[in-house]
């Protein structure tokens, strides 16, 4: 051991981190530990080694006491390893001559016991001493980046994104799985606090996507297969057919008229459920693209092989029904991926107390939204199933929000949407509207004056969690009525609140299918499924796979303006990698020495990437550095050793783990 | 092939052979030489040669230290009888050779590591099916008798390999060693440039390298279960490891030419890792392991368990040198 | 609210403490790991952490090697399955691990001594669970005290 750390020269940095790691670690005694292992020539302690102060003194004493390996205890390497490897690059010693040792988030904030933590301390900062002095100098390699970007979403959050991008000359694929883009805004009537009609301030986008020269608008499309590493994506992308020609359709909207379907029958999508369609329609009236789409399930040519097709004659000499349209596959190569893929809101039939799907007088918001819009099912009028005009209504906050029983986390966006529809059904009908909150959450700019407003306009505010929603009427008054039965905890009275209508406050939940997109990307959910970021606070739009990013609610749940801001920040990201125009990648890969390998051929199915091949003249296996990830799976299987991995030999491997038992 | 090197005009360079825990296979390999044996007999002089010459130990005992160039010992140690002459042998040698997979590596006795020297007497001196020995008499290492007395070898708990005893200088793998590798073993020892000590004489791919039916494996195998050589009519031309044999070449030292699969049966390891691995057994069940064709981890075990003996299978030559040496004892029992 | 740390009614019993090494995968466990760090979660201080890219990178000699040097327990932790970073790393993982259950199970290493969870970048909880639970079933089974340490290796040879 000795021996071979013979003409090494280590330098040893452990840093307090303020009291973080020198409150529970005694950061003294394992600089003074190092000082005494050999080959260890400076061990210094220090309050932030992370510091401008902190990384000069790395920098120094390479150049005065000749250090050629460094190792630094302080936090995760997944904070700061980059910073450490600058500073020893900056002292004139290959960057990756360095190792780091985590003893803040692995030890100082996890455990209580200094003797131990001090202990633990001084056992990995061992094992580090001991691996870095077989650390080899390596390079980072370079790999260029392909200029497009694909934005996987067409949301405000994707919408946005796009036409940042575009605007900065770069070309962006749109890729929409809907008919038309526009995502969940595109169903509000109004949104908080500046009661702005939802469509009117996003068609002006949503058009200019459609106009915009650098961006492709998918639509009807999903990705089904995504290859590659950043900066060189290769993207299978499945184009549905819609049944209309999109080169030729002029937007005319007359093949719907046309419609041998005098009425509409089917259940309207977008209006969800609430109204009715023809099997050929448009989602609704300012559609981008503006063009229909044929459902084959519901089109009686697609069930019988027999209609007049109306449609195709109302099209007349435009040519654009084309009911032999085939699913196009596309394949695409692009820089960058946002995914701004968005949500979808809670299925109140799991609180089965609310009564929704039993009372048809029971709605969730976004019904309620469609309810109010002018161009939803009831052409704004708040109708309910029943036919009647609500004179009261009751809104239920949280619900599926903030639940052991159903998800824990607060929806952010529920009490202000709770508030203006408040304040738009009473405005509408002029019935007693009676919110009934666990707390009221308007965190965001002008909205605690929204709130405030409507205090002022006579809405009712009940302080409680509605426990259910009966149709029991207990006295004449509740008669015909749904009966919403709370404990009013500011008075702490048990209430029953006859009312026409009730409206649940749905919170918001990742899709349906988040999993299957997020390994379809590569990326990583949070337990509750949203897609995770790369961390919390100084990373919300980057994901832990370069070159994948997330923007709005997938992300999490968040209202339009936190949306929008996440959307310019990930295109911004976007942007970085698009204009540096390379990607230096980490020097991890593995390797095989032709002198060494038998041919044994064990590896070859190994490799998910692909990467390692066999060469059939020489007879032996080859890896392809570039196609290379470096997770080091065919070096653990080589079963006569004869594959390595940069900066992850077995030797150091194996010196880690001696250095971790050492004196055991 | 090659003449032995020159031989000095004044005494020829003293050999000695001995056998310590060992079948006899590695003493076999020195007379399969053939004719090439006698050329062998006439450059050097042996000193020592328990299977076929009447030197006696305290022949050896009397030689100058270090007067011996090269002493081959097979086998494993596990008597204290062979420790002793493992140490006298290095004493006396300039050049110590472990000879045969039982020497370099602990062999088959070293299988000997997964039970207990009390575990070993009473199955070998009581409970084997064929042995009648109602008083119990076991083995004992000093018995008098009417002012007589007799000994035997201590048996140690562990069997060892040959360098876990004394520094041994070169290693010539294989069970036994091929008469070639011995043949130019000998040409290379009594030549003038001496390779770096430690280093196993035998090249350091896999064999699959020379194996002939190395074309046959295809590029991508991965295999549903394991078969045993006795549950499949073995094609001759086929790789093992494509007919779904476990064949453990690929982590196996080449130098043998491929015997075992010439003669139609899989490579069980004979000659040891290559010098980039430090424990064979786990190299040759991470790369068996890795091909398994399964996903499901009820399925896996399934296949797993088509391997019926793994510690037999990944381990049978190396057992001794491997990273966890021998079977954990019991509280009670001592080294 | 600080936990307490963890102390089992044996431990201080007769002071075992089991050392543990961890192997942990870059993407997934060591992630949750420093999550487990930021959020404070305490649990037993006896694993020492060496982290690699994937779960896949851990060849059964680090696990022996490992024993050999003195630990009583071998944790890997790695992606859970679909999950892998690498796609497919740790079924890798799996498939060795099974097959080297075994050998370890006939050299008498008792089988909460090696022991594979897959824990993702946000299952802070979960890992403090699991290391606080092997940590417990390994002291429970005693010091793995093999007769031969691998730091002793160099001093049975006599020159």
């Amino acid at each position: 051991m000795d021996a071979r750390n013979g003409d090494r020269r280590i330098g040893v940095y452990v840093c307090h981190c303020g009291t973080n790691i020198a409150a529970t670690v005694d950061v003294k005694a394992v600089a003074e530990y190092a000082a005494a292992l050999p080959g260890v020539v400076v061990s210094r302690e220090y309050k932030y080694m992370c510091s401008d102060p902190g990384q000069e003194l790395i920098r120094q004493d390479i150049v005065e006491q000749k250090l050629n390996r460094v190792v630094v205890a302080a936090c995760s390497p997944l904070l700061h390893e980059e910073t450490f490897r600058g500073a020893v690059a900056k002292g004139g010693l290959n960057p990756f001559c360095f190792q780091m040792v985590n003893i803040r988030e692995h030890d100082s904030w996890v455990h209580q016991d200094r003797q131990r933590a001090t202990e633990k301390a001084i056992a990995l900062v061992r094992a580090a001493i001991r691996r870095v002095a077989l650390h080899k100098p390596l390079e980072k390699k370079r790999v260029s980046i392909h200029p497009d970007v694909l934005i996987v979403g067409g949301g405000i959050a994707g919408i946005h994104a796009a036409l940042t991008l575009a605007n900065a000359g770069k070309h962006v694929y749109l890729v929409e799985r809907e008919p038309t883009i526009g995502g969940n805004m595109a169903k509000f009537d109004k949104t908080f606090p500046t009661l702005d009609c939802a469509a009117c301030i996003l068609t002006p986008k949503m058009t200019a996507v459609k106009k915009h020269p650098n961006i492709t608008l998918w639509t009807l499309s999903e990705v089904t297969h995504v290859e590659g590493y950043v900066g060189n994506f290769e993207v299978a992308v499945t184009r549905k057919p819609r049944y209309i020609n999109e080169e030729l359709c002029v937007g005319c909207l007359e093949c719907i008229e046309a419609c041998v379907y005098k009425q509409a029958k089917v259940p309207d999508e977008f209006n969800l459920g609430l109204g009715k369609r023809r099997p050929i329609y448009i989602s609704f009236p300012q559609a981008v693209p503006q063009i229909p789409v044929i459902d084959p399930e519901t089109c009686i040519d697609f069930k019988s092989g027999r209609c007049k097709k109306t449609c195709i004659e109302a099209c007349g000499d435009r040519h654009a029904v084309d009911l032999k349209q085939q699913p196009k596959q596309e394949t695409i190569k692009v820089g960058a991926i946002i995914l701004a893929t968005g949500y979808q809101t809670f299925d109140a039939r799991k609180v089965p107390d609310y009564g929704y799907g039993v009372y048809p007088n029971v709605y969730t918001a976004p019904e309620v939204e469609r309810l109010i819009n002018a161009s939803g099912p009831t052409g704004g009028e708040v109708i309910m199933r029943d036919g009647r005009k609500p004179q009261s209504i009751g809104i239920i906050h949280c619900v599926g929000s903030r639940d052991e029983n159903t998800n824990r986390w607060c929806s952010r966006v529920c009490c202000m949407y709770s508030l203006k529809l408040a304040h738009l059904l009473k405005e509408r009908t002029g019935a007693e509207v009676y919110n009934f909150y666990i707390d009221m959450r308007a965190a965001g700019k002008a909205y605690e004056e929204f709130y405030h407003k409507l205090l002022e306009e006579g809405v009712h505010m009940i302080r409680s969690r509605v426990a259910e929603v009966t149709d029991w009427a207990m006295t004449p008054e509740e008669e015909g009525k749904l009966v919403m039965r709370a404990e009013d905890t500011l008075i702490s009275f048990v209430r029953r609140v006859p009312v026409d209508m009730v409206v649940l406050s749905v919170g918001l939940v990742p899709h349906e299918d988040a999993q299957d997109v997020r390994r379809l990307f590569n990326i990583s959910c949070s337990s509750e499924g949203w897609f995770l970021e790369r961390h919390p606070k100084l990373a919300p739009v980057n994901t832990f796979t370069d070159g994948i990013f997330i923007a709005g609610a997938c992300q999490a749940p968040k209202d339009i303006p936190d949306a929008v801001g996440q959307a310019g920040s990930a295109a911004a990201e976007a942007m970085v990698l698009i204009d540096t125009g390379y990607v230096e990648m980490e020097p991890n890969t593995a390797y095989i020495l032709e002198e060494e390998c038998s041919g044994c051929k064990t590896c070859i199915p190994l490799c998910p990437y692909s990467a390692i091949t066999f060469l059939s003249d020489k007879k032996v296996a080859q890896i392809n550095e570039v196609l290379c990830k470096g997770c080091g799976t065919c070096v653990a299987a080589c079963p006569s050793g004869s594959i390595k991995q940069n900066l992850f030999e077995d030797e150091e491997i194996l010196e880690e783990i001696q250095g971790v038992l050492a004196n055991a | 092939m090659t003449e032995p090197a020159a031989v000095p005009k004044n005494p020829k360079p003293k050999v000695a052979f001995y056998w310590c825990a060992s079948c006899g296979g590695c003493e076999e390999t020195v007379l399969d030489l053939d004719e090439r044996v006698l050329d062998v007999v006439v450059a050097v002089n042996i000193v020592f040669w328990p299977v076929a010459l009447d030197f006696k130990r305290h022949h050896v005992e009397a030689l100058p230290d270090g007067s011996v160039l090269a002493a081959f010992v097979n086998g494993a140690v596990r008597t204290t009888e062979q420790e002793e002459m493992a140490h006298l042998l290095r004493k006396k040698a300039k050049v110590l050779v472990a000879l045969g997979s039982c020497a370099q590596l602990g062999g088959i006795p070293g299988l000997a590591n997964l039970s207990s020297r009390e575990g070993i007497l009473q199955s070998s001196y009581c409970e084997s099916p064929s042995t009648v020995n109602p008083e119990k008499v076991f083995p004992q290492t000093l018995y008098k008798e009417n002012g007589q007395s007799v000994s035997l070898p201590g048996l140690f708990e562990t069997v060892r390999s040959l360098d876990q005893v004394v520094d041994v200088d070169y290693y010539l793998p294989g069970c036994p060693p091929t008469p070639k590798l011995l043949w130019d073993a000998v040409h290379v020892l009594l030549g003038s440039e001496l390779p770096p000590k430690g280093t196993v004489l035998a090249p350091d791919r896999a064999l699959c390298e020379e194996c002939p039916r190395k074309d046959t494996r295809p590029e991508k195998l991965t295999l549903k279960e394991f078969k045993r050589p006795q549950d499949v009519l073995i094609d001759e031309e086929t790789c093992m490891l494509a007919q779904g044999v476990v064949c453990l070449g690929p982590a196996t030292r080449s130098g043998c030419e491929a015997l075992c699969p010439q003669g139609n049966m899989p490579c069980t390891g004979c000659f040891g890792p290559t010098s980039r691995v430090r424990d064979y057994g786990a190299k040759a069940l991470s790369a068996i392991s890795s091909i398994i064709d399964s996903n499901d981890p009820e399925e896996i075990e399934k296949i797993v368990q088509t391997v019926p003996d793994p510690v037999g299978t990944f381990y049978r030559y190396s057992l001794p040198s491997s990273l966890l040496r021998r079977r954990k004892l019991a509280p009670a029992a001592k080294l | 609210m600080p936990e307490k740390e963890l102390e089992s009614p044996r431990a201080v019993q007769n002071g075992f403490e089991p050392k543990i090494v961890a192997f942990f995968c870059n993407w997934c466990t060591y992630l949750a790991a420093d999550l487990a760090g930021t959020s404070r979660i305490k649990y037993a201080p006896n694993i020492r952490v060496i982290r690699t890219m994937c779960s896949g990178r851990v060849d059964p000699q680090f696990v022996l090697e490992a024993f050999a040097r003195g630990a009583d327990g071998v944790l890997i932790g790695g992606c859970h399955p679909g999950d892998c970073h690498y796609q497919e790393g740790n079924y890798k993982t799996l498939r060795r691990v099974r097959m080297l259950r075994r050998v370890l199970g006939e050299m008498g290493i008792e089988d909460e001594r090696f022991r594979l969870e897959w824990i993702s970048a946000s299952e802070a909880e979960r890992l403090k669970v699991a290391v606080n639970d092997m940590v417990e079933k390994v002291r429970a089974l005693g010091p793995l005290r093999l007769e031969i340490k691998a730091e002793h290796f160099p001093e049975e040879v006599a020159a």
